[in-house]
Formats: C-alpha cells, sequence, structure tokens
C-alpha cells in the first residue's frame, strides 16, 4: 500500500467540494439557498485553482468571483425576493430531459478527457523536480505587454486595453439601464 | 476492474493529471448548463452561468499548469491570462445581465423568464 499523496488528497476534498455545492445549486429549489451553495463551489474551484500552480488567478477568484460577483448577484436575489419568487419549481418532465441531456453530455466530455494519454498525469518524481515560481510577476507582465516565462509567446496589453474599455463601457450601460425612473410604466399582462 | 478504474478516478496515491480537472469542469459545466435550462427565476439562470464560466476556467488554469501533464504541450502562463479575462468578463457580464434583470422585474412585476414572452411570433 503506497502513502498517500497528500496533495492528491486536497484535490478529492475541493473537487468533491466544488461538484457536489454545484449539483445543490442545480437541486435546489430556493433562490437565497442557491446563490449560497454557488458562493461554496466558487471558493472551492478556487482551492483548485491553487492546486494547479495558478495562486494569483486563485487569488483573483476569491476576490472577483465570490466577493464581487456574488454580492451582485444576493443583490439581484434580495431585490427581486417577494415571497412567489424565492422558490420556484419546475416540472417535472423538463427536468428528467435536463438530467438526460446532461448526462449525455457529460459521459462525452469524461470520455473525451480519458481519451487523450498526454493527459494522465505526472508520477511523483517529476512533479518534486519541478521549481515552484510565483505567477503575478509574469502575469503583470504579460498584461503589459513583456512576456518573461517563453521566448516565443506575445504579450496582452492590446486585450487588457479592450477588456479595460469594456469593463468602463459595462459600468456606464448596467448604470443606465438600472436606474430609478421617475414615471414608470407598469404593463399588467 | 472495478478497484482499478475507482483508482485511476481517485488518485490517492499519484498526482492529478489534467484529466481530473477536466472531470471536475465538465461537472461544474454541466450543472450549470442545467441551472441555466430548467431555472424559472431569471437570477437562477444567471447563477447557472457563472457555473458554466467557471468550469471552462478551470479547464483554462487545468491546460496551463505544469504539474499536471507530461509533455511541452501545456498552455502555460496563457492559460491563466484566459481565464484572468474569462473572470473579468464574467464580471461584467453579471453587471449588465443583473441590471436588464432588475429592469425586467420592474416594468412586469416577475422574474419568472417563463412570462417574459412578449417577442413570442
Amino acid at each position: 500500500m503506497e502513502p498517500i499523496y497528500w496533495p492528491s488528497f486536497l484535490f478529492l476534498l475541493f473537487s468533491a467540494l466544488a461538484c457536489a455545492f454545484a449539483i445543490a445549486v442545480v437541486v435546489s429549489t430556493n433562490i437565497v439557498r442557491m446563490a449560497l451553495y454557488l458562493v461554496m463551489s466558487l471558493a472551492a474551484t478556487a482551492g483548485l485553482f491553487f492546486l494547479a500552480g495558478a495562486d494569483f488567478v486563485g487569488a483573483m477568484q476569491i476576490l472577483i468571483y465570490v466577493g464581487g460577483t456574488l454580492v451582485l448577484l444576493v443583490f439581484g436575489v434580495m431585490l427581486t425576493s417577494q415571497e412567489r419568487f424565492i422558490s420556484m419549481k419546475t416540472s417535472q418532465g423538463e427536468l428528467l430531459t435536463a438530467g438526460l441531456v446532461g448526462a449525455s453530455l457529460f459521459a462525452l466530455l469524461v470520455w473525451a478527457a480519458w481519451s487523450v494519454p498526454e493527459w494522465r498525469g505526472l508520477s511523483r518524481e517529476e512533479v518534486a523536480a519541478i521549481p515552484v515560481e510565483p505567477t503575478a510577476t509574469p502575469i503583470g507582465m504579460g498584461l503589459l505587454g513583456a512576456r518573461v516565462d517563453s521566448v516565443n509567446a506575445s504579450g496582452y496589453l492590446l486585450i487588457f486595453e479592450i477588456v479595460s474599455v469594456h469593463l468602463l463601457v459595462v459600468l456606464i450601460g448596467a448604470a443606465y439601464l438600472a436606474r430609478a425612473k421617475r414615471k414608470r410604466s407598469v404593463i399588467v399582462e | 476492474m472495478m478497484p482499478v478504474l475507482l483508482a485511476e478516478l481517485l488518485p490517492l496515491t499519484e498526482p492529478p493529471g489534467v484529466r481530473h480537472f477536466l472531470v471536475v469542469g465538465a461537472v461544474l459545466f454541466v450543472c450549470g448548463a442545467l441551472c441555466m435550462a430548467t431555472k424559472r427565476n431569471a437570477i437562477g439562470v444567471l447563477l447557472g452561468i457563472e457555473l458554466v464560466l467557471n468550469g471552462a476556467n478551470l479547464n483554462f488554469i487545468a491546460f496551463g499548469s505544469p504539474y499536471l501533464r507530461n509533455d511541452a504541450g501545456t498552455l502555460g502562463l496563457d492559460g491563466q491570462l484566459m481565464s484572468l479575462f474569462v473572470i473579468v468578463l464574467a464580471a461584467a457580464e453579471a453587471a449588465v445581465a443583473l441590471a436588464i434583470a432588475l429592469n425586467f422585474y420592474n416594468s412586469f412585476n416577475t422574474i419568472d423568464v417563463d412570462q417574459a414572452d412578449q417577442l413570442q411570433g
């Protein structure tokens, strides 16, 4: 019996948490609980990012996703949570169809993941031989257009600028869309 | 047969590989897609979109990690940069979609996407 490889144990722990809470998001009918489960699932995914060596992206996942986006979504839940919208049920037939489609899609994805031999993984000695480097500096340099990690790779300055302008446009658009209207026309169906 | 398969699926004594991360990403993606398809609450559909993007992010990270595969074909730092862009765009998408949902709620007094059928032919 080989000794337990502890990073693998952590991987199994975090992936079990992420998958269980993701399934709970689908199964739950209460919108407030769904938001809570989604927070848990995203936080567990941040743990998986750390395990894969992406420390900066894991930190950003917690900061932006768990800290920012989810607060936004919880605000949306609170602003729209009347009694009759807290828990909305889907019909059984739709759930059955969706489950069948989802199961076949999942089977296809797992089969594809298992069919490539290069994705099998390394041995312990190979993993131990890889030097551990923090990724924040190379990511920052890459966003500013200079790649320090490899010779042939290109920088991301243009995409960085496009994303910045896109964020500004989205900020203005969201503020315009969600503004308080002085005179509201309520359409009753 | 069965214990071997289980040992491959749950790597307790060996380091995990890309394919294990891909399976977790597949679970997140399928859950998100089911959430988008079956939820009647517009905010619930948004939660499903977040799950789908998160699964894609996990795949990017797995393909970019040097610890998970045994050849030179990894994405390297590009995977991490891509997933950073995905995170930022997901935040932007959540803001706009939430504003649309609030507008919908304000004008129709419901958040049920099944009742948004004004554009139906």
